[in-house]
């Protein structure tokens, strides 16, 4: 029995509770997300440690040995997908301390905030294909809520949107693992891959596996599914759209990943071409519309989409350094969009607008600021020597060896149009001049009040991160390397699960 | 019987889709209810339909005798349902409070995020 499978999903689910119980004391709630937050670290941490021990840690929940059970199996890509979580949910802890606001709050802002911690959790660490459906749909009802708070108007039509699109994902989801079931008879990821091995209906598991591209593709925002995306993102609470910017979608990305490895390998000529144009087209419809954008959030979100196509272009192209380029690629996004967002915040927090043509003067008064936003900017358009560059670098490779021309040099441009979005930030928040008639009494007060350090301390350290894989990215280049070793090899993960209880 | 669940199955999801095609958001969430309830038709219909032959094991055997029905899939319909239920009452609530926001249940005009 491995226990520390289940740490960092019990710890946000019993977090959100305890929150629940002091609903009326904010401050009570303030210090329990934080120490909840660290408590999830601490824990993924822990799982990080015995994957790199052991390879596979497996559960079986109540002890019903899988197949008939529901299994929680952690291998390198969940751990390292927990830690980043971990991660995020300590900087956002820290984040939302000065910039949720007390209405905010009394609407049980920290509760849902954990609730959806579990969720994404949940959906990483779940080795049972309709547990992966529940986690989701935990991670959705907590995200619906948390997105509508405050009730401004523009929240409400991007979360008509949001709401919608994320339903018919998972009416589809559910849709296809009915199918799925009705062909196997199995719930069980690993013992269904065993046996879709000698399922005799290669037709039916093709309809199956695009179900799924849909479904993932949907909550991944991958092209053509992404429109909500765009729609919704930039409504929610600053925080909020920090944490969804950098974990929601990768969920998406994660469910692709564990899928079409694990269940759905038997066809990649199929499967994977799909997903590469998939891929394509995501990076491309994604940058290109940050290139027509003028709203500081927005751009943001249209660049989740463009880099969401990178991901997936390792997946597709399905080569041990294109994996291994994907699983990386996740690690830099995390970290390097939350961190952006949380940015716009500030900025927001300085001159009360989102809008770039309302915004500037930045560099001037806050330089400091201006180093914190070029840190995850460049990274993100994969300047060197930045966590983004070996990312992109190892990607691009990988489309090199594979002989994927047409979609190495679609990343390529996408790298460069990324850069010309980032620069367009930056000249217009950072380095023109204040517009006329904009009110700049929080940016040039002299002194840098409490609240705002706080909000610093969080883009701090994701920036620290970022430098830190920039420059010295060995460990963390030999993670996505095991990761990788292990999505291509699935038996060992069949082995792990089904062969634990014997 | 499968091929009568079959027709009903698509029928719903016909249904179910061209309710969201429509302008109105009351109608939009009509559609949804019946996408997820379609769904929930589509496993059971799918996982094999087996009539009188409930899953008990005989006294002193270990596994049952012949063959009987498969009691997963309706403990899946369950707990969709179940999911689906507390979706969709978030999701009334919703288009309530979009409405007194909004001051409007066409979609087309709900379109200020989009540009």
């Amino acid at each position: 029995m491995s226990f520390e499978v289940g740490l960092p999903i019990v710890v946000p689910l019993l977090t959100g509770a305890l929150c629940v119980m002091f609903w009326r004391y904010n401050a009570i709630q303030r210090a329990l997300s934080l120490v909840g937050s660290l408590a999830i670290l601490a824990a993924s941490i822990w799982l990080l440690v015995s994957v790199l021990n052991e390879g596979h840690v497996v559960m079986h929940m109540g002890n019903w040995v899988a197949p008939f059970g529901i299994t929680l199996v952690a291998d390198m890509l969940s751990a390292i997908m927990v830690v980043l979580t971990g991660m995020m949910a300590v900087a956002i802890a820290i984040y939302s301390l000065a910039s949720a606001s007390p209405s905010h709050e009394r609407f049980g802002y920290y509760p849902l905030m954990h609730l959806l911690l579990a969720g994404v959790c949940g959906s990483f660490l779940t080795g049972d294909i309709f547990n992966l459906y529940v986690w989701f749909e935990v991670m959705l009802v907590a995200s619906f809520a948390l997105l509508i708070l405050g009730g401004e108007r523009a929240q409400m039509e991007g979360a008509v949107k949001y709401v919608t699109l994320n339903l018919v994902s998972s009416a589809i989801f559910l849709s296809a693992i009915g199918l799925l079931y009705g062909l196997v008879g199995t719930l069980n990821m690993a013992d269904i891959a065993v046996k879709l091995g000698s399922a005799e209906n290669p037709g039916l598991i093709d309809v199956i596996a695009v179900m799924f591209l849909i479904a993932f593709g949907i909550k991944a925002a991958a092209f053509p599914l992404f429109f909500w995306l765009p729609a919704s993102y930039h409504t929610g609470p600053v925080a909020v759209s920090a944490l969804f910017a950098g974990l929601l979608t990768k969920v998406g990305v994660y469910a692709l990943f564990r899928v079409f490895t694990l269940i759905f390998n038997q066809a990649p000529e199929f499967t994977h071409e799909l997903l590469l144009w998939v891929a394509a087209g995501t990076m491309l419809t994604g940058v290109l519309g940050a290139a027509a954008q003028f709203e500081f959030r927005r751009i943001l979100s249209f660049h989740i989409v463009s880099q969401i196509g990178y991901m997936i272009l390792g997946l597709a192209l399905f080569t041990p350094l294109a994996l291994i380029g994907g699983v990386f690629y996740i690690m830099h996004h995390i970290i390097v969009k939350t961190n952006l967002f949380l940015i716009s915040g500030i900025t927001h927090r300085l001159l009360g607008t989102y809008d770039l043509k309302k915004l500037g003067g930045m560099y001037k008064a806050r330089p400091f600021l201006s180093v914190l936003f070029l840190i995850p900017a460049l990274s993100l358009a994969g300047i060197p020597p930045l966590s983004g560059f070996f990312a992109k670098f190892i990607i691009i490779r990988a489309g090199v060896e594979a002989s994927a021309w047409v979609v190495t040099f679609i990343a390529l441009l996408v790298g460069l149009l990324t850069l010309y979005s980032m620069i367009k930030i930056w000249a217009e928040v950072f380095w023109k001049k204040l517009p006329k008639g904009v009110d700049d009494t929080a940016l040039t007060a002299g002194k840098t009040s409490g609240s705002l350090v706080v909000l610093y301390i969080p883009v701090v350290l994701l920036g620290a991160c970022t430098l830190f894989i920039g420059l010295h990215g060995q460990p963390i280049y030999e993670f996505a390397e095991y990761s990788a070793q292990q999505l291509l090899n699935p038996q060992g993960y069949i082995d792990a699960v089904l062969g634990g209880g014997q | 019987m499968e091929p009568i669940m079959a027709i009903a199955v698509g029928l719903m999801y016909a249904a179910a889709i061209y309710m969201m095609l429509r302008r109105s958001i009351v109608k939009l969430v009509i559609g949804l209810m019946l996408l997820s309830n379609a769904a929930n038709l589509l496993i059971f219909t799918s996982a094999g339909m087996t009539r009188g032959a409930p899953p008990l094991i005989p006294e002193g055997s270990t596994i049952p005798d012949g063959i009987v029905a498969d009691p997963l899939p309706q403990a899946l319909i369950l707990t969709a349902i179940v999911i689906a239920f507390g979706v969709l009452a978030f999701a009334v609530v919703l288009i309530h409070r979009a409405y007194n926001i909004l001051r409007t249940d066409n979609l087309d005009q709900m379109k200020d995020t989009d540009t």
